[in-house]
């Protein structure tokens, strides 16, 4: 939606590409015979034969095992070896399963952690980036820096960064007289630690994004708003926020999905006991506790539970995301 | 957007009518106030927040594993950086997994940008029966996280004696939701329909119509979401941390993985070298053609 505001904004014509070989007049379809056949197929059947390879790609590796993560579910299947069936037993053991409430409850709440702050940075950050500005290159790549960084390299800095006997947080920390916390053991700690990671990587990113967005805002509506006396503020909150909300909500969506999937941090960040999400399980997500129980305990049907609450999950909170964002609509009676 | 993704405008916002002279009395001042020097302090600060864990990736790797575990740390660079990169180089085998990852980075790159840019132009010029219901299926998609898919996805690969092929972290990745979509607005904005029909009139057949009409005017996009596709399957963690291991024939992360479970038992200072090895072919890129980067982030995610 807002790509066709910035391309009509710029406002040059579209790029007119010469056709380097527009063939001879004779090469013209002769009306009738095999050619025009073949003519009438490849109108037919081309627009089919481009989009086949996405289709094929996620019929084979994505809507297939997704359905068969759905079998799996129900059943007894070792690494290796036959399924057996076992009804809903998979879910219900989930459901009384204190290890499983345990790593929802961590996804939820490191969920919130990376995302709430991340998103509200990058709005802060878009804002100021859309301030007239002396190296607006450098400050624009320099934040999309630690998004050109993998999950490993970065986790494994932080982890050094975050150690509690010789980080260099901690040290900070002590310089202000603080004690020492313990980023790895403790559970809040941990989580925020994992927290900082995912916000670290992401905040950059987002702030590209929202900048995008508030730069396609027109300028009228800042005339406007600043011809009946609102402060900068006021603008930024009734003007600049209500005109970038789908995308506002688009980054909300995107966050909320990969803090539901969040598994490299965690587990890289815990070393060799990540796995488990630190030693009392105290971060350990929905996608390890699946990894755990599929190739460490070699529960495959469990395994597969839990990769479908995690699906459903992801309906549930799409579908409520739906939902508001109709509210907000109406509420604004458009 | 193909200006953008292209030229990266200096003045996203510039008005088509003549501007009036710059000054403290322009009317349109919403958006185009100076920055006073408190923004300029707090995206200091937020550049330094961003570049120092690299920076410190750097001096991490240049010092002894001693002493990178002792406090306080290391501020400053020492001197055993090429001593560890040599190191995590033949012991690591770090030199093996660079390969892998430009291998498979590369072959994903490459084919997305073909299969995107042809499912594109089809959701974008061709008219087919059910269209706009694929398309919302193609978005659909984009929601279902891979946790999903990768159970029976290693079983399969298990039969097949896959595991630690390469092929098994490509194959599942040939095009991806994201590029459909990305080149899609792209094309539907770029490309005149004339100038396809006009081609059509002179008897040019599909293959045709994308070597010489669709190709010559998606170029841009397609660069940006070859780049940011690389980027993506460089980083890519979860499936081939399944499909393939350390020992075997390991991207950079999943040997960085290895390395950060303690695999190989080496110290900090090498396990950070690693991480080093595996960030630097990416920054490079990025110092190189980060302006074309942040403008295909922009044009793309701007969408729904």
């Amino acid at each position: 939606m807002a790509t066709s505001v910035r391309a009509g904004r710029d406002g040059s014509p579209p790029p007119a590409a010469p056709l380097s070989s527009p063939g001879p007049r004779g090469r013209r379809a002769a009306p009738g015979g095999r050619r025009s056949t073949l003519y009438r197929w490849d109108l037919k059947a081309t627009p089919y034969v481009f989009v086949a390879p996405f289709f094929l790609t996620f019929a084979a590796f994505g809507l297939f095992p997704l359905i068969y993560t759905g079998w799996l579910s129900l059943h007894r299947v070792e690494l290796g070896g036959d399924a057996s069936w076992k009804g809903l037993e998979n879910y219900s053991d989930l459901a009384t399963s204190e290890f499983f409430w345990n790593a929802l409850l961590n996804t939820f709440t490191i969920g919130v952690i990376s995302t709430v702050p991340q998103l509200l940075m990058a709005l802060g950050l878009a804002h100021l980036l859309n301030y007239k500005l002396r190296a607006r290159g450098f400050f624009r790549v320099a934040i999309l820096a630690p998004y050109a960084t993998s999950i490993a390299a970065a986790t494994l800095v932080f982890a050094q960064l975050f150690n509690t006997d010789y980080g260099m947080i901690n040290g900070l920390l002590g310089w202000f007289g603080f004690d020492p916390v313990n980023w790895e053991s403790s559970k809040w700690p941990a989580q925020i630690a994992i927290s900082v990671i995912v916000t670290w990587r992401w905040t950059g990113y987002n702030a590209l994004i929202y900048l995008a967005a508030m730069q396609a805002v027109p300028q009228d509506l800042y005339e406007a708003a600043s011809l009946d006396g609102a402060s900068r503020w006021r603008q930024f909150l009734s003007v600049t926020i209500p005109s970038i909300r789908p995308t506002i909500l688009f980054t909300i969506i995107v966050s909320t999905i990969g803090a539901t999937q969040l598994f490299g941090e965690p587990m890289l960040y815990g070393g060799s006991v990540g796995i488990s999400g630190g030693s009392g399980n105290q971060f350990q997500t929905l996608s390890l506790l699946m990894y755990e129980k599929g190739w460490v305990t070699g529960a495959l049907g469990q395994a597969s539970a839990i990769a479908w609450v995690m699906l459903l999950l992801l309906l549930l909170i799409g579908g409520v995301q739906a939902l508001v964002s109709r509210h907000h609509r109406k509420k604004l009676g458009s | 957007m193909a200006r953008t993704l292209d030229t990266t405008p200096a003045e996203p916002t510039a008005p088509a009518v003549p501007a009036p002279p710059r000054g403290r009395f322009r009317p349109s001042a919403g958006r185009q106030h100076h920055a006073g020097p408190l923004t300029y302090v707090l995206l200091a600060a937020a550049a330094f927040v961003s570049l120092f864990p690299l920076y410190w990736n750097v001096v991490a790797a240049s010092h002894t594993g001693e002493r990178v575990v002792e406090a306080p740390a290391p501020l400053l660079p020492g001197p055993r950086l090429l001593d560890n990169l040599a190191f995590a180089w033949d012991q690591v085998d770090m030199g093996e997994a660079l390969i892998n990852t430009t291998i498979v980075a590369s072959l994903v790159a490459l084919s997305t940008v073909l299969f995107s840019t042809l499912a594109g132009f089809a959701f974008a010029k061709l008219p087919f029966r059910g269209r706009t219901m694929l398309l919302s299926l193609v978005v659909a998609t984009m929601t279902i996280p891979p946790q999903l898919s990768v159970i029976p996805l290693y079983r399969i690969i298990t039969d097949l004696g896959w595991v630690d092929q390469l092929q098994s972290v490509v194959l599942p990745s040939l095009v991806a939701a994201f590029g459909v979509f990305f080149m899609r607005q792209f094309l539907v904005e770029a490309l005149p329909v004339e100038l396809v029909e006009a081609a059509r009139m002179d008897g040019a057949h599909s293959l045709r119509i994308i070597w010489h009409v669709v190709f010559p005017v998606a170029r841009p996009a397609m660069a940006v979401l070859g780049m940011l596709v690389f980027v993506q399957s460089w980083n890519d963690f979860f499936w081939p941390f399944i499909a393939l291991t350390p020992d075997g024939s390991p991207t950079l992360q999943v040997a960085l993985a290895g390395l950060g479970a303690g695999n190989h038992s080496v110290d900090h200072a090498i396990v950070l070298t690693g991480a080093l090895i595996s960030t630097v072919p990416l920054l490079l890129v990025f110092a190189f053609l980060g302006k074309h980067i942040v403008g295909g982030i922009t044009a793309g995610a701007v969408k729904s």
